[in-house]
């Protein structure tokens, strides 16, 4: 069994603050920044490890973006995937979730069989969630998204998807790519040794000369969508600290919720 | 599509071109100018460059634009219930179908809820598909991503809407990637563009730290999910002369790739925290899981919903479906009230556009403070008790 996930490296949550427009030329600033892989691609390769401990599965995994990507698949490698490899072109760069999901797909075609591919249910970057169904189309395979737990028996998957209040239980044939939530299990840390080994391990780069895809589906040429402004959003104001005693609180709260019209059954 | 090239053997890295850029995404690279992504084909550089070293070529049209007409809003049902974003999406889809002067119209897919259908008439609607048939009963992305493919390639709309829920959002990448159109996630404000004729999406980016504009220039239709509960929803008129389009696909459950086997339902009346109008979060500064009985007390008393910090869903004191924050959901209702909770960012991500924001935390220093509308420095256990009390005395009017 051969199983592909799918990371993607994306700044540091601590660090999303930071990110800022540029207020002269509009683009985004983001320099200085720590990265991470994204949370929920930690699950994914955790669950493709944890399938990989009880099938003898082989898990490949793969991230597209500018070299510095190296690193997440690095601490992918520690973690312990079989082969790591990094999607980066200049040309791939700009490519929007229509772009990026076809050069993923693309890349994993030729990487051969597999029987399961996991993505993470969304980026923290971008939070489009686009990416993996765009990949699922694109190998013309089906999907699940939401992914909380997942059974693997005799080349069928039996999992629990989270919806909005329930969750729902489905089954399907492999192969197909799925999208985990954080509930689905806690990622581990890698060993001091396994970091160490992983440091060693010469990490494949596929850029487009190896993949050579057209240039009208890469990259910016490629992407449907364009971003023609971003800017800072008006955060909320700093509010106040209500003084008194607890009663007076009570009662100041209840004012502004009247005052509000949040209730309706208290005018 | 318009491209940009640099010919090399032309340029002398004059580096003329780098202030010209209005975007300043050219550097110098090797001697030679370098163009990074980014770029939008505006030709500042193109007109500045001495050497006619650089070539812009213009976009052909990818296809003919014209012939896509009219706006789509996607009806969710589940259970053969509409969902309530679904009228969200009539409002946002009627002023962006009036902005263009073209119709509105509404695909709704599911079986046996013709009663739905007269519903969806009360609305000021122009057309409603309603493709009905058994294997259409529950959402299943292959079914839907077919019959909605096809509906699009015979009627070719020029916008199309869904809801950004767990459905929209299977859904729409699907069928956008299978016919090689631009898709919007989560947008929180629609526009026309009326000189272009064009949807300006906005959302957010990098945990709501960043609002971007995105348009989809070349290809159609145009799509997007749209947030749950930014838009005021439609209100019913009763003198809707909506056309009823009714058909019948083809599908076999053959092609059936994924089985529904079962339902969990957790808990009883989970409220789905994206509709809510009105949040209590609870997060560690609770003590006990026992004590969630005091927040799901004032959301019974509020008529609200439940939410939780992931601290506290992490110690499995409450489920995690009601996470808000960067690992869970994002909500954006009239009132948020948290309690106990010390605001990380990345819970923050998750809540702080509600219009309202209270916070009960015992720490003056506590982050979630930095963007509480009114802030209450108390002891949750003594105060949430108080503030109930007087709660229910002054709900006598309630009935
Ligand atoms: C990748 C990543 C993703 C994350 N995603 C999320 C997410 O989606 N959502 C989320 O919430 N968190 C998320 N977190 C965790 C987040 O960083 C915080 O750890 C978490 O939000 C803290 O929860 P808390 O506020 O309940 O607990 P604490 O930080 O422990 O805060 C408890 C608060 O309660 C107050 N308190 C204590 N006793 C009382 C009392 N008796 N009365 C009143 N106040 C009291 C304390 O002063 C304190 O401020 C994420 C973290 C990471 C690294
Ligand atoms: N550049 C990328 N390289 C590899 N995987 C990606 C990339 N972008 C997105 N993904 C995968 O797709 C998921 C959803 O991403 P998104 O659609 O950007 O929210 C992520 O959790 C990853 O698993």
């Amino acid at each position: 069994m051969r199983i592909v996930v799918c990371i993607k490296q994306v700044p540091d949550t601590e660090e999303l603050t930071k990110v800022k427009v540029n207020p002269v030329d509009n683009t985004i600033v983001r320099e200085g920044i720590k990265n991470i892989i994204n949370p929920f691609d930690e699950n994914a390769l955790e669950e493709a490890l944890r399938i990989k401990e009880k099938n003898a599965a082989s898990v490949t995994c793969i991230s597209m973006g500018p070299p510095q990507a190296e690193d997440a698949l690095r601490k992918a490698l520690s973690m312990g995937v079989d082969e790591a490899i990094l999607i980066s072109d200049t040309c791939f760069a700009g490519s929007d979730t229509w772009a990026t999901s076809y050069i993923l797909s693309e890349a994993i075609k030729r990487l051969g069989d597999f029987d399961l591919i996991i993505a993470g249910k969304q980026a923290i970057d971008g939070d489009t969630a686009q990416v993996g169904p765009g990949i699922a189309e694109h190998l013309g395979i089906p999907q699940l998204t939401y992914v909380r737990k997942i059974e693997i028996k005799n080349g069928m998957i039996r999992a629990e998807r989270a919806l909005e209040d329930y969750f729902e239980v489905v089954e399907i044939k492999l192969p197909a790519l799925i999208t985990v939530t954080k509930e689905i299990n806690e990622p581990r840390y890698p060993s001091l040794r396994n970091l160490l080994k992983a440091k060693k391990i010469k990490i494949p780069l596929w850029d487009n000369r190896f993949l050579n895809l057209a240039q009208d589906k890469i990259g910016l040429d490629g992407s449907p969508t364009r971003v023609i402004r971003t800017f800072t959003p008006g955060l909320p104001k700093k509010g106040e600290i209500i003084q008194g005693d607890i009663k007076e609180k009570a009662d100041k709260i209840i004012e502004e919720i009247k005052k509000r019209n949040l209730l309706r059954w208290l005018q | 599509m318009a491209t940009i090239k640099i010919i090399s053997d032309s340029c002398t890295g004059c580096e003329k071109c780098i202030p010209a850029c209005p975007f300043s995404l050219i550097k110098l690279e090797e001697g030679k100018a370098h163009i990074m992504p980014g770029c939008t084909f505006c030709g500042a550089c193109v007109e500045e460059c001495p050497f006619d070293a650089i070539l812009l070529e213009e976009e052909q049209k990818e296809v003919e634009l014209s012939a896509f007409r009219g706006v789509w809003v996607f009806a969710e049902q589940r259970e053969g219930e509409i969902m309530p974003a679904t009228f969200e999406l009539l409002a946002a889809g009627r002023k962006l179908a009036d902005a263009l002067v073209e119709s509105l119209s509404v695909i709704f897919l599911g079986d046996a809820i013709d009663e739905k259908v007269d519903e969806l008439k009360k609305y000021p609607v122009d057309r409603i598909f309603f493709v009905s048939h058994p294997l259409l009963a529950e959402y299943r992305t292959s079914f839907y991503t077919r019959v909605f493919v096809d509906l699009i390639r015979e009627f070719k709309p020029d916008i199309i809407l869904l809801a950004a829920t767990s459905m929209g959002r299977d859904l729409a990448p699907r069928v956008a990637a299978r016919l090689k159109t631009g898709l919007t996630a989560d947008c929180t404000s629609l526009d026309i563009d009326k000189e272009k004729r064009c949807l300006v999406q906005t959302r957010p980016a990098f945990g709501g730290n960043i609002m971007a504009s995105i348009v989809t220039p070349y290809h159609r239709p145009q799509m997007a999910t749209v947030r749950p509960k930014v838009m005021r929803p439609m209100q019913p008129t009763s003198l809707s002369s909506a056309e009823v389009i009714k058909l019948q696909p083809d599908l076999r459950s053959e092609d059936e790739l994924v089985k529904i086997v079962g339902k969990i339902k957790e808990e009883t009346n989970v409220v789905d925290l994206q509709e809510a109008e009105i949040i209590i979060s609870g997060g560690r500064g609770l003590g006990r899981p026992e004590n969630f009985s005091l927040i799901r007390e004032l959301a019974d008393l509020l008529g609200g919903a439940v939410g939780a910090s992931r601290a506290v869903v992490d110690a499995g004191w409450i489920p995690s479906y009601h996470q808000v924050g960067q690992t869970g959901k994002t909500v954006q209702p009239k009132l948020y009230i948290a309690c106990g909770i010390s605001g990380a960012i990345q819970h923050q991500v998750g809540m702080r556009s509600s219009d309202v924001i209270v916070a009960i935390n015992k720490d003056p220093e506590a982050p979630i403070f930095n963007i509480a509308t009114y802030g209450i420095v108390e002891d949750l256990n003594r105060f949430l008790p108080v503030l109930m009390e007087k709660l229910k005395n002054t709900s006598s009017g309630r009935s």
